[in-house]
């Protein structure tokens, strides 16, 4: 379950939506409580149903935002691409830690894996008294291979081992109060920057695993394009995007209120977003930033005029990160959920100790 | 003839023309060149990698003209139905007098698909017909205008974006490398830092060691080549891949105009040495093209007709080339062979025709018997 309980609960349409909640990012008091509208703190005077003194409910964010801190919270973040794309770097980049091992270390031993595998790699890291645990879970092999049919159907099933892990957990008696959340939160799919449009490839993967996790795509090593090869390529890959159908996070379909697709509309203009990764240091101007040093100039990772690096950062980490987990949770594994129920008619005993039959009038 | 004589007819090019016992055939050279900048060269180029790599730019880049003027690149969706393709175009260029007639073989949908477990077996068909072709016009009655479209010359594209040789690369290289001349080329090699550079390269050889594949070398200097010539091959030599970035569009840096790519952190220049090894290739490809088209003709080429007389001696009833006329230029030896294999087929066939015969007529007393006796 979500680790943030809401304290209010909108009603629910039947088309499953993501339920507002009071989260510790949110600026504001939902008005029903009162028309004083902003801030933690409390007001004397207002008009309408004012409240006739200072009750204090405006600190069940502080008391939300203790709870988090002490409990932490888990994100899963999954990538997706060929080999020497840059994956690795731009998680460690991503997360200012070394987080993914980089397959550019690979001796002479190490071959391109025959089929895709997944390595899920756990890390806790910690800021501003936060602690989240990190999974990455990479997929070397991706599309490396001559004939690359159907690589996409380890990624897959590993996605829905997760839901039936959760499911499982879900539907037992007895249950843990946290859950271990191991579902794939999203997944970054890494466009190799030809300039010229998708392979055929990306859109079958991103055909295919769309409607199951929240695909991020990005375009690798953009320091490939000049800054008109950019637009162009970008314009591109949105419009065989669109011709595809595929929807891309943040979905238009899932977009609660007005604030919200103006948000996320600016943010789907900018898609995908053109990065670069380096976990290396330069002095520039006399700063030290990260970035690329080459023979005709340092590409710098964070500075917005030579890749979209910093954007990407804050749309995943900062504004983000908690959407991504409700759209996942709500959406994904509810479809998911429905789909197995109604499969079988039912829980069958997938796992053998509970007797999960018992749970069928309930569910 | 007195040395004299001759001495004085040629333009006095040479020294001495007096010294006793001079003939002046030393004039050889200039007369064969003079004959071949009259006639032309002629060169066939092919380029081999995924789309995207920047091949058509960088061929445009190193002859300075515009091969593909109406390009139209097609999307995701429509590759899908695509299969390797082969298209050739030919470009007439010109400098100081001497002709080259240019064909740039390319190769759009290698390594598109999903599936690229076929992607080369268009292209290997292709070396092997030009060569069929060749062998064919070699063999021939007229000999005087016989066309070369063989290639010469191999560009294979590798992407710089992996960590080395990719298993598709591995494969096509090892189908074509007793074929033709595969030159390795590390496409938009401004994607690199130095370093990366170099362990790229590094690794790409290795790879390349370690699954015997045969690219083209560059010879050696000649022991009485000048030191200038010797350090030059020397450092071609060990640039191998080169790692090429290729433009057309003149960009200002630093005062002047240069070919090149505009970034916002920096220029890349094409030609300029340090940023990385176009000029190398451009060098390598003209100063060995006489190299390449022998290595075509005296190594891939005689292996190819080696393979396919050996081959065609035994298939004879099936169509394979010999001379037309088969007095002129061919062994009387495999003019013998040839016909004794060919009464032999024609045995064959007698004999399985009388077995036929027999097989029927056992089967019409097996009818009338009244039980199927089959042999």
């Amino acid at each position: 379950m979500s680790e943030i309980v809401p304290p209010e609960v909108r009603p629910k349409p039947a088309v499953p939506a993501k339920p507002s909640h009071v989260g510790p990012s949110s600026t504001g008091i939902p008005s029903a409580l009162g028309s004083q509208g902003s801030g933690v703190g409390g007001h004397g005077s207002g008009g309408g149903s004012a409240l006739l003194g200072y009750i204090g409910i405006d600190t069940i964010i502080e008391q939300m935002r203790k709870k988090t801190m002490k409990t932490g919270f888990d994100f899963n973040i999954m990538v997706v691409g060929s080999s020497g794309l840059g994956k690795s770097t731009l998680v460690n980049t991503l997360f200012k830690s070394q987080v993914s091992r980089k397959s550019s270390g690979w001796s002479r031993d190490e071959k391109i894996p025959k089929t895709v595998e997944i390595k899920a790699v756990s890390h806790v890291i910690e800021e501003g008294g936060v602690k989240m645990k990190l999974t990455v879970i990479d997929t070397p092999g991706f599309g490396d291979q001559i004939n690359n049919e159907n690589c996409w159907e380890p990624i897959s099933k590993y996605i829905n081992e997760q839901y039936e892990k959760f499911l499982k957990e879900e539907v037992n008696i007895a249950r843990k109060k946290r859950i271990p959340d191991t579902r794939v939160h999203c997944c970054l799919y890494f466009i190799c920057p030809t300039g010229h449009s998708l392979r055929q490839l990306d859109t079958e993967f991103m055909k295919h695993l769309s409607r199951v996790v929240n695909i991020i795509p990005v375009i690798a090593k953009s320091d490939t394009l000049t800054v008109e090869e950019k637009n162009e390529f970008k314009q591109k890959v949105r419009k065989e995007l669109e011709i595809s159908g595929i929807e891309f996070y943040p979905q238009k379909e899932f977009d609660e209120d007005l604030e919200d697709k103006s948000d996320n509309d600016k943010i789907r203009e900018a898609m995908p977003f053109a990065v670069v990764g380096s976990d290396k240091e330069y002095q520039v101007n006399g700063k030290r930033v990260l970035g690329r040093k080459t023979p005709w100039g340092v590409v710098e990772v964070e500075n917005p005029n030579h890749c979209e690096f910093a954007q990407l950062r804050d749309f995943l980490i900062r504004s983000h990160l908690q959407d991504l987990k409700e759209v996942t949770h709500n959406i994904h594994y509810e479809t998911y959920r429905a789909k197995r129920l109604n499969d079988n008619g039912g829980l069958h005993p997938i796992s053998s100790a509970t007797p999960s039959d018992t749970q069928e009038s309930n569910l | 003839m007195t040395p004299g004589d001759k001495g004085s007819s040629c333009q006095g090019q040479f020294t001495n023309p007096e010294t006793p016992g001079y003939v002046g055939f030393a004039n050889l050279p200039n007369q064969v060149h003079r004959k071949s900048v009259k006639k032309g060269f002629e060169f066939t180029l092919m380029v081999v990698g995924e789309s995207g790599l920047g091949k058509s730019t960088l061929i445009n880049s190193l002859f300075l003209t515009d091969l593909y003027p109406e390009r139209i690149i097609p999307g995701a969706a429509e590759k899908i139905e695509r299969t390797v393709q082969i298209e050739a175009s030919t470009v007439e260029i010109e400098e100081r007098g001497v002709k080259l007639r240019l064909t740039v073989v390319d190769t759009p949908g290698y390594g598109d698909a999903i599936n690229s477990q076929d992607c080369f077996s268009t292209i290997i068909a292709y070396i092997d017909d030009q060569f069929e072709r060749y062998l064919h016009d070699e063999s021939g009655l007229n000999r005087r205008h016989i066309v070369d479209n063989r290639v010469h010359c191999c560009f294979y594209f590798i992407s710089p974006l992996g960590h080395g040789l990719k298993p598709l690369d591995v494969q096509f290289m090892k189908a074509i490398h007793n074929k033709v001349n595969v030159v390795p080329v590390i496409a938009k090699a401004d994607t690199l830092t130095l370093r990366e550079r170099e362990r790229l390269k590094r690794r790409i050889l290795d790879e390349i060691d370690e699954h015997g594949i045969k690219i083209y070398h560059l010879p050696d200097a000649e022991s009485d080549e000048d030191e200038d010539f010797k350090e030059q091959t020397r450092i071609l030599k060990a640039s191998i891949p080169f790692a090429v970035v290729g433009s057309n569009q003149q960009i200002e840096a630093k005062g002047k105009k240069v070919r090149g790519r505009l970034y916002p952190w920096g220029v890349v220049e094409v030609e300029n040495p340090e940023h990385n090894d176009f000029l190398k290739l451009r060098t390598m490809l003209i100063t060995h093209m006489q190299d390449l088209q022998e290595v075509t003709q005296d190594l891939h080429y005689e292996n190819f007709r080696s393979e396919r007389l050996k081959r065609g001696g035994r298939l004879s009833s099936h169509g394979y080339i010999l001379p037309l006329s088969p007095a002129k230029g061919s062994d009387p030896e495999e003019m013998d062979k040839d016909m004794i294999l060919q009464e032999k087929e024609a045995e064959l066939r007698r004999m399985q025709e009388m077995i036929a015969k027999m097989q029927a007529q056992m089967q019409k007393q097996g009818e009338g018997d009244g039980d199927g006796q089959h042999m």
